[in-house]
């Protein structure tokens, strides 16, 4: 692993406890982001994005989940021996994120301006005057129009592109070196997506930090991320810089979900569109070896008693395959 | 050749309280002025951003809402002036596959129960011959017999829309609507449903009205793609057509924030400023025209028409 990443995760294991058995929800995910790049990560439902950002700022629900497995190291500390009352000032402040939903991740009996402010008051000693200049600013930076207007307003007041923004503002009050992405834009129109995408770029730009995007769209991967995962079932099963992973993928699940996506160029009729078989896998019933194999056209024998190992195909292009 | 759903000039307008006091009343306008047809054996995608009427479209064909104003005729039958008789018929033959295969099923019915409920309904079957009706219609959206006595929390996403497919076909419709059908699935899985949807076409010479928010799915499955933009209908033409030669400023915009799937230099689109507004507070001349880069003197002035300006190209705007 570089020694010039800002955040280091190594073979995390994130299991749930559930009457119905173990759910591995994370198991064995190695990454590492390095300062002011987009790392993006991608995956179907019940892959473990999210469980694997949440690991890191140690907001898994305990019970029934726990982190079993793994170190987590950020800017040179191991984030899974800090005390509570030390991570806790790491998140918000050096680490933020944000989430999919805003209105649900926005307080609707407070107005955004008290909700920008208390974050920045929670982190420093700032009166509440300076507070509340600084969440105007935070709007303002935002590209929020009329902030001294917008600051005084609740949640529902705000339109979804509009809820985001105060979100990425809040998120961002603080100058963090790492910023967490979790589907920003999958509930947002896609005209609206545009405009956030184009603003997260920006600022990630001006402020010099690193990105951890999240998302089910390789499209969104494809305009934002400097390098890519792909999860499938808890794992990394593909990593590589953007445009290897698109021009090139080794992963037979990577290709399949790129030939899945409809695309605009091509005519009705003209292409049926490559449909990877069977279901999004149930983390309760996993096989053995290789976990994409029940749905993998290329599978042969040996896929199915050893799982593989996450192999260096190209310099800097891994993929968890036997065959690639 | 005949057209199989030809709708006219269609209106919703939906009451709304303005301020708190005194009952001021305002209006919401979802659908205002829609007019289309669709021919038989056909693919009509309806694509727009969330708000832009497409779905109140959808339930007013249905008659699942009563409409303001407009026609909707189904082959010979008008729809909004049909009697009971004639709406047990139409029933039949309009089905509507609905987003969330969630909350479309119930849960305390068996998948038979649900598959079946419409042949019960409409008299097609009962008894054993229903069983077995309801299991070919589960082979024919590639579910199993086996799955008869299951419920639907025993499903995944994908297998649900799948049963909800198979209870829209057990009646035998003519036109199937489908509303946001794979909005809701993973990737890998829309394909499978997408698919499924052709082939179905292929099979039973279905119509489709495919609503959808992903211009990539509609496009990709259409034959003929209508935009719409708070309550009217901007552009519409054949999709491949609409994908080589966008007219409408909106449709641009729409097709340029789509994320192409291939890495490309960075911030090279068209990026619409400005949030979708409200259809209570509809702007004075085009609607479009406060996010508009294309703008000029005329657009906040006058109103434009839908109008063909090449064979079978429609669009409402001053530019042309």
């Amino acid at each position: 692993m570089r020694n010039d990443s800002l955040l280091t995760v190594e073979g995390l294991q994130t299991h749930f406890f559930t009457e119905e058995g173990v759910v591995r929800a994370v198991d064995g995910v190695t990454l590492s982001v390095r300062p002011g790049e987009t790392l993006g990560l991608v995956g179907e439902s019940g892959c473990g994005k999210t469980v694997t950002a949440l690991s890191i700022l140690r907001l898994i629900p305990d019970p029934p989940g726990r982190i079993v497995g793994g170190t987590i190291s950020f800017d040179g500390r191991d984030l899974l021996r800090l005390p509570e009352e030390e991570i806790r000032k790491i998140r918000g402040s050096s680490i933020s994120m944000i989430f999919q939903e805003p209105m649900t991740s926005l307080n609707p009996v407070f107005t955004v301006g008290e909700q920008v402010a208390e974050g920045i008051r929670h982190h420093q000693k700032v009166s509440r005057r300076e507070a509340w200049d600084r969440a105007i600013e935070g709007l303002r930076r935002v590209k929020i129009a009329d902030p001294v207007r917008r600051v005084r307003e609740y949640p529902h007041q705000l339109s979804g592109g509009m809820r985001q923004r105060v979100m990425i503002a809040m998120a961002l009050a603080l100058g963090p070196r790492l910023l967490i992405a979790d589907e920003p834009t999958t509930a947002l129109d896609v005209t609206i997506q545009a405009q956030i995408l184009e603003l997260l770029l920006g600022l990630q730009e001006e402020m010099k930090m690193a990105v951890m995007l999240i998302t089910h769209d390789l499209g969104v991967i494809a305009e934002t991320a400097d390098r890519v995962l792909v999860m499938y079932a808890g794992r990394v099963v593909e990593e590589a810089v953007v445009k290897d992973l698109f021009d090139n993928p080794l992963h037979p699940y990577t290709q399949g979900l790129l030939e899945s996506l409809p695309r605009l160029e091509a005519g009705k009729g003209g292409r049926r569109l490559t449909a990877i078989p069977g279901l999004v896998p149930n983390l309760l019933e996993l096989p053995v070896g290789c976990k994409f194999a029940p749905r993998c056209s290329k599978a042969v024998g040996e896929c199915w008693p050893t799982e593989p190992e996450l192999r260096e195909i190209r310099p800097g292009h891994w993929a968890r395959c036997i065959l690639a | 050749m005949e057209p199989l759903l030809v709708v006219k000039d269609l209106k919703k307008y939906f009451p709304v309280k303005k301020g708190i006091f005194f009952g001021e009343r305002a209006e919401l306008r979802a659908v205002d002025g829609v007019s289309f047809e669709i021919r038989r054996g056909e693919t009509m995608g309806l694509v727009g951003e969330s708000g832009c009427g497409k779905s109140t479209t959808a339930r007013l064909i249905l008659r699942l809402l009563e409409p303001t104003a407009g026609e909707v005729y189904f082959g010979k039958t008008a729809v909004f002036t049909a009697n009971k008789e004639e709406m047990r018929q139409l029933r039949r033959k309009l089905q509507i596959v609905f987003q969330d295969p969630y909350s479309s099923l119930d849960p305390r019915m068996s998948v038979e129960e649900i598959v079946g409920e419409g042949l019960t309904i409409h008299r097609l079957a009962k008894g054993k011959e229903k069983s077995e009706r309801v299991a070919e219609l589960l082979e024919m959206v590639g579910l199993g017999r086996e799955h008869l006595g299951r419920y639907p929390h025993e499903f995944s996403g994908g297998q649900r829309q799948r049963i909800g497919i198979a209870r829209a076909l057990a009646v035998g419709p003519e036109l199937l609507i489908a509303d946001e059908p794979v909005s809701a699935l993973d990737v890998s899985i829309q394909a499978q449903v997408i698919n499924l949807f052709e082939d179905l076409q292929k099979e039973l010479g279905l119509t489709y009205l495919f609503i959808a928010h992903d211009l990539r799915v509609v496009k990709h499955i259409s034959d003929r793609v209508a935009v719409m933009y708070l309550g009217q209908i901007v552009e519409l033409t054949e999709s491949d057509e609409l994908y080589r030669n966008p007219l409408h400023p909106y449709t641009q915009a729409l097709m340029s924030a789509i994320p192409a799937a291939d890495p490309r230099p960075k911030g090279r689109r068209m990026v619409l400023e400005g949030d979708p507004l409200s259809p209570i507070h509809i702007p004075s001349g085009c609607r479009f025209h406060p996010r508009c880069p294309k703008r000029f003197d005329r657009c906040d002035k006058e109103e434009p028409v839908l109008r063909e300006v090449s064979a079978g190209h429609w669009v409402s705007c001053h530019l042309y």
